[in-house]
């Protein structure tokens, strides 16, 4: 991108003197406010989430480790996220081995079908798998929300996966089978290997979909909350707002690692 | 060749039959509830003839149709206003930032993964009576009392969502620029173009499927919202999604709930399928 920039300048372009940069910045301050605002209530010595702050602490803090509902709702959250990231990157792995290395009826077909979650509103998703697990007297629990979870995050994977095998050279498995090696040894031996940092970054992007969901989640959930859902019902009791903050702010901290992750290994490949 | 043919089938019909299962089965499953004709909850076991009650029903309340044409407008703006307002971000990284477009990008991306559910509490804080931005006012003495008419409107339900969703719209749009071959502004610029001409003539068509799938990626969420507007937007912020809720919850109407739902997925769906036809996606990409 620098060689372009350079390359560019070299031949004169003119530029419009509109501020870019300063615009960026303006919208990221605008974006980090909110996150900010929250993040000071969760040091503030105040119970309800009004000004002047009359003193830092960190006491909420302490109270998460001390509540074990609370604790509960994310062990459940990290169980199901585990669970659906693993389904939606073994799916998208599927398909997009399936669709590049191979020529079938009903091709095309998958590819459609594995990207079409993505254009169904999630309440319709969620009703709708609500009245199958009723139809077919499943009684909801976090392995239903896994399932619809590992649906939504299917597109994802695929997404990220197909755009790794696409540059995938085909020598590499017929060589392998060359040498004698079946094509399920093949594709555990050579083709996960070189996909690997792809594979992780699909698997932390699902993980990350599911364990922020929660549109879908309450339809699915039968007693044991995510933490989205404990948080949602809980968002009313004003008292506990400084402790569930304190909570999410910790959640955030892990998903955004979590995104920064996925990131550089999405990068890495190019 | 013979062990890839069989590798197929362990390819190819795992995918097929989960999503089968899990989201074909389940749309087909709600179409078919649709025309039941119950208007409380179903008994699955008793026998029912089709019937195009809960339709009639739907077109015959006004307030439903309402909400519906209420929440696609709001779903418009919301995706049309995220994605407007990401567009100079994406610019911005993909033409300006040069060396530092990694770091610039690395800002953008911790809003991002921030929670949704963090994000909306943040918004209920700042919109509230009691919340941020009213005794922030009062403190620093500018109102006497608090005002309210700040949480609790449509126009909260909006402002929430589209500042959920600025980082979301802002990535496929910078994929989508970071794509644009620089010679075309060279060759443009050679050719006596200004930077205005050379943005509206060939950044900005060249950068629309992106923008698509941006505004498509907000829009699709936002028409079928529900969690939102039940947090920031009271009885005043209702949406299409909430009356699809309360069917299911409260009111444990399921065919007249299923026959709201089959009417939002066919409205998305002929949406997507209108925009990609008059936009001609194939055509801008090749």
């Amino acid at each position: 991108m620098t060689g372009a920039a350079r390359t560019r300048s070299a031949v004169g372009v003119g530029r419009t003197r509109v501020p870019l940069r300063a615009t960026y910045l303006g919208m990221l301050l605008l974006l980090y406010f909110p996150i900010a605002l929250l993040f000071l209530f969760s040091v503030s010595q105040n119970s309800s989430l009004s000004f002047p702050i009359q003193g830092f602490t960190l006491d909420w803090y302490r109270e998460v480790f001390e509540d074990a509902s609370l604790l509960e709702a994310a062990r459940n959250s990290l169980v199901v996220g585990f669970a659906a990231a693993t389904l939606a990157t073994l799916i998208g792995f599927a398909v997009s081995v399936a669709v590049i290395r191979f020529r079938f009826r009903g091709r095309a077909g998958l590819v459609g079908l594995a990207g079409l979650p993505l254009i169904v509103p999630f309440i319709v998703l969620g009703v709708s798998l609500f009245l199958l697990f009723i139809f077919v007297d499943i009684p909801r629990s976090l392995a239903t929300i896994a399932i619809g979870h590992s649906v939504v995050a299917v597109p994802f994977a695929t997404l990220i996966l197909l755009a790794r095998m696409v540059g995938l050279d085909p020598n590499l498995e017929d060589a392998a089978m060359d040498l004698g090696a079946t094509y399920r040894t093949t594709l555990r031996r050579v083709v996960v290997p070189l996909m690997g940092p792809s594979i992780l970054s699909a698997w932390l992007t699902c993980f990350i979909v599911s364990f922020d969901e929660v549109a879908i989640a309450l339809f699915l959930a039968g007693g044991d909350p995510t933490f989205p859902i404990f948080l949602y019902g809980q968002l009313r009791f004003a008292q506990r707002l400084p402790v569930l903050i304190a909570m999410a702010v910790l959640l955030m901290i892990g998903t955004v690692t979590l995104t920064l992750i996925a990131f550089r290994l999405a990068r890495r490949r190019t | 060749m013979l062990g890839r043919r069989g590798a197929l089938r362990f390819l190819a019909l795992p995918p097929y039959a989960w999503l089968g299962l899990f989201f074909v089965l389940p749309l087909i499953l709600i179409i078919a509830i649709s025309f039941r004709p119950e208007t409380g909850p179903i008994n699955f076991d008793d026998p029912w003839a089709p019937s195009l009650v809960q339709y009639q029903r739907v077109w015959e309340t006004a307030s439903y149709l309402r909400l519906l044409g209420i929440s696609v407008l709001m779903a418009l703006v919301v995706a049309g206003t995220a994605t407007l307002l990401a567009y100079p971000i994406a610019y911005f990284l993909a033409f300006r930032a040069r060396d530092r477009a990694v770091f610039y990008l690395v800002l953008l991306l911790i809003p991002f993964a921030a929670s949704y559910l963090l994000k909306i509490m943040a918004w209920r804080l700042m919109l509230g009576q009691e919340g941020a931005i009213n005794s922030f006012l009062q403190f620093i003495g500018l109102t006497a009392e608090p005002l309210d008419l700040l949480l609790y409107s449509r126009a909260a339900v909006i402002i929430a969502l589209v500042y959920v969703w600025i980082p979301f719209a802002a990535l496929p749009v910078y994929a989508a620029m970071q794509r644009i071959d620089r010679g075309h502004q060279e060759a443009a610029a050679d050719l006596g173009a200004g930077p205005w001409s050379r943005f509206w003539r060939i950044t900005v068509p060249l950068s629309l499927p992106g923008a698509l799938a941006a505004f498509f990626m907000v829009f699709i969420p936002t028409v079928g919202e529900y969690v939102t507007p039940s947090l920031v937007g009271g009885t005043e912020g209702f949406m299409y999604g909430n009356l699809i809720q309360d069917f299911f919850t409260s009111a444990a109407n399921w065919a007249q709930g299923s026959a709201l739902s089959v009417i939002m997925l066919v409205v998305t769906l002929v949406l997507v399928v209108v925009a990609l036809r008059v936009v001609n996606v194939r055509r801008l990409t090749t």
